[in-house]
């Protein structure tokens, strides 16, 4: 019996480069494609797009700094949405759990300033952990005890959340005398340091959550896989029936999963709120929570993949204000069709190229054996 | 007679409200039947609401518009289909990326095309769809009470918002008293006996999602071609989902479908009316409140603390057929 056949039927491995590597790159080329395409409908020239994009985004050392602040975000996301993945949850309420997250930055900054700033930083991170995490903690109850699905509950969260933060804005958090909604300025002390205070860099809003962020993609590797908490929450992901059976309680492992997703979603209140405007406004999420979803699925719920997805999305968002400013008919939702295109193609089409590349190395693994 | 009139009123405002999300709804209630999750009905009318105002704003016709609308839902509803059913990929996440493409496409070509940032020049005339009056409504308008209904509430509106009507009627007709209906749910509850039955699955969900994109484009075409004059972007801010909301909280029935999305659209009616409004015991009632309560709502049913909420059983699962 040779090797071939007495595999027959366990998947025929694939050289990981091509899992990790080669099918995002290829879906991410589709995206692309067909993003050109658009812009060739609308009159404008792909390449001359491609390079003003690129360019934009890492050509001089502003720019790199503004596309590194757009990446500590959708960092944060990603690992929030991809947490939950591991459990075998898709939480699409990353930018409610943001925004909320943001709320408890925002009350920690406006209340507890008596405190010296070194005291106000820490609470104002622990507070955003704390608020995304308990509006991510109620549609984890919910799913885990009560069975109501996830994916709806927390869509129906965010808009309850930008409902929360309309009002408070509106009506009580407003800035004395101030006309349009957002809170007073913070005092100074509170503010994140920037990375310009004490790096010789251009000013740009990159801060210190940059290094937070990094710190937390470290710790979600070493959780995720060296803890007997992050291998109870993948073996719950991976099979509800068989964690049960070894005792580990899927309801639990869901919370936690959700908490700590919310938590890190949370943290793009730490870097917009506390690291950039100083001041509660509306709609400081900016859509981070939806790309958070695309990040952690091209990054393969891994922090590497999704540290590397978060820069190209970072890029995108930066590079994408460029567009706008040179280009004769594209304006910045052009980023927003590429984001789109980039989720559809390595999210919900991530089988149409799979199958043929896969079996593309087969063979010729398969010739290989055959001929030694 | 005061009092009357207000009610009336509101539920005129809620009937215009409502129409969207009925035929939204109305729209998902086939894909999700069918055992496909739809929350990319957001993305499917926001861009027949792009492509109705163009081509209604190009060709001067406001049922040419309906069509482009039409055709336009039913292409990104076959897309769905394409990444859900053929590729069995994640429906939630081809939802999304709908969504989010079409919000950054609609804009796009708007200023390509129109150079108005991001809308299409504003529609009158024959682009629009236009009230119509219903026969003898004017004759009976006099009389008190039915007279007066007649005239103000039931007739006036546009064809579209008869056409949702009706549509609620016709699908829980084809749904329950149809072959083609009793497969849809088959496929949702139990695709495997389907299958065993030799109906193709796939095929049946691929025709639950062109009717769900035909629906869908109805409900776009209106919001720029018969509610709004002209497209604006984001112009659906977020009633796909409402509808969504309207349907999970009508528990996948036409007809409690309905009702919901009557109710969340009177409380729009009534938001719009109670703003700054102090009522007795309650006080003011903050706007942002009224206007979460549909989601909240939905979020109690879906808990199981106002009745139960039973979803197709095969819902979100991609269909495997065994070898």
């Amino acid at each position: 019996m040779s090797d071939a056949t007495a595999k027959f039927g366990a998947p025929a491995k694939v050289p990981a480069w091509v899992n990790l590597i080669l099918i995002p790159l290829v879906n991410l080329l589709a995206a692309f494609i067909l993003s050109g395409a658009v812009i060739l409908i609308v009159g404008d020239d792909p390449l001359q797009a491609l390079e003003v994009l690129i360019y934009g985004a890492f050509g001089y050392p502003d720019a790199i700094g503004y596309t590194l602040y757009y990446t500590t975000n959708f960092v944060f996301t990603g690992l929030a949405v991809a947490i939950a993945f591991h459990c075998g949850l898709f939480n699409i309420g990353a930018e409610g759990q943001a925004l909320i997250g943001g709320l408890g930055v925002g009350l920690a900054a406006l209340y507890l300033d008596f405190m010296p700033g070194w005291m106000v930083i820490p609470l104002a991170i622990f507070a955003a952990a704390l608020f995304g995490g308990f509006w991510a903690y109620v549609p984890a109850y919910l799913q885990a005890r009560r069975g109501s699905h996830i994916v709806i509950t927390t869509i129906m969260f965010n808009f309850i959340a930008a409902s929360i933060m309309t009002y408070l804005l509106v009506e009580i958090l407003i800035a004395p005398g101030g006309q349009s909604p957002e809170s007073r300025e913070f005092a100074e002390f509170t503010w994140l340091p920037y990375l310009h205070d004490f790096l010789p860099f251009p000013n740009t809003p990159l801060n210190l959550s940059f290094f937070f962020a990094l710190i937390l993609s470290g710790a979600f590797y070493y959780f995720m896989w060296h803890t007997r908490w992050g291998y109870e929450i993948r073996v719950t992901g991976q099979n509800e029936t068989a964690a049960r059976y070894a005792g580990i309680s899927p309801a639990r492992n869901i919370i936690l999963a959700m908490v700590i997703s919310g938590a890190l979603a949370g943290f793009v209140g730490v870097n917009e709120v506390l690291g950039v405007h100083h001041r509660l406004i509306l709609d400081f999420s900016g859509g981070f929570g939806f790309v958070g979803i695309a990040v952690a699925l091209m990054g393969r719920n891994h922090p590497v993949g999704i540290f590397l997805a978060a820069l190209l999305f970072g890029a995108l968002y930066q590079g994408g204000s460029e567009l706008a400013f040179e280009m004769k008919t594209i304006n910045r939702e052009m980023v927003i069709v590429i984001q789109g295109l980039i989720i559809l193609f390595s999210g919900a089409l991530e089988h149409m190229f799979r199958p043929r590349i896969e079996s593309l190395f087969k063979r010729r693994k398969a010739t290989a054996t055959a001929e030694a | 007679m005061e009092l009357f009139q207000i009610i009336i009123l509101l539920l005129d405002a809620t009937f215009r409200v409502a129409t969207p999300l009925v035929l939204a709804a109305m729209a998902g209630m086939f894909s999700e039947r069918s055992g496909v999750v739809d929350i990319g009905l957001e993305g499917k009318m926001l861009g027949a609401a792009f492509a109705a105002a163009a081509a209604s704003s190009a060709a001067g016709s406001a049922w040419l518009g309906l069509c482009a609308g039409v055709v336009t839902s039913l292409a990104l509803s076959s897309l769905h289909a394409y990444a859900c059913v053929t590729h069995k990929g994640n429906q939630v996440v081809s939802g999304m990326a709908i969504n989010i493409m079409v919000s950054g496409l609609t804009p796009t070509l708007a200023i390509a095309w129109f150079h108005q940032g991001g809308q299409t020049p504003s529609l009158s005339g024959d682009a629009r769809f236009q009230p119509i009056t219903l026969p003898f409504a004017d004759a009976v308008r006099e009389i008190p009470v039915i007279g007066y209904t007649y005239a103000e509430l039931i007739s006036g509106h546009n064809i579209l918002v008869y056409c949702a009507a009706a549509s609620v009627p016709l699908v829980a007709y084809i749904l329950y008293k149809t072959r083609f209906g009793l497969r849809v749910r088959a496929v949702g509850e139990n695709p495997h006996a389907v299958d065993t039955a030799g109906i193709s699955v796939e095929l049946m969900r691929y025709k639950a999602l062109a009717v769900t994109g035909i629906l869908c484009g109805f409900a776009g075409s209106y919001l720029s071609t018969a509610h709004g004059a002209g497209f604006i972007r984001e112009m659906t801010a977020g009633k796909g989902y409402l509808a969504l909301a309207a349907l999970i909280f009508g528990k996948w029935k036409p007809v409690p479908t309905l009702f919901a999305c009557l109710l969340f659209a009177f409380t729009d009616a009534v938001q719009a009316r109670l703003q700054g409004v102090e009522l007795p015991i309650v006080g003011v009632i903050p706007v942002q409140f009224i206007q979460a309560l549909p989601y909240i709502l939905t979020v109690l049913l879906l808990a199981g603390f106002v009745g139960k909420a039973n979803p197709p059983k095969s819902i979100g699962v991609p269909y495997i057929k065994e070898r």
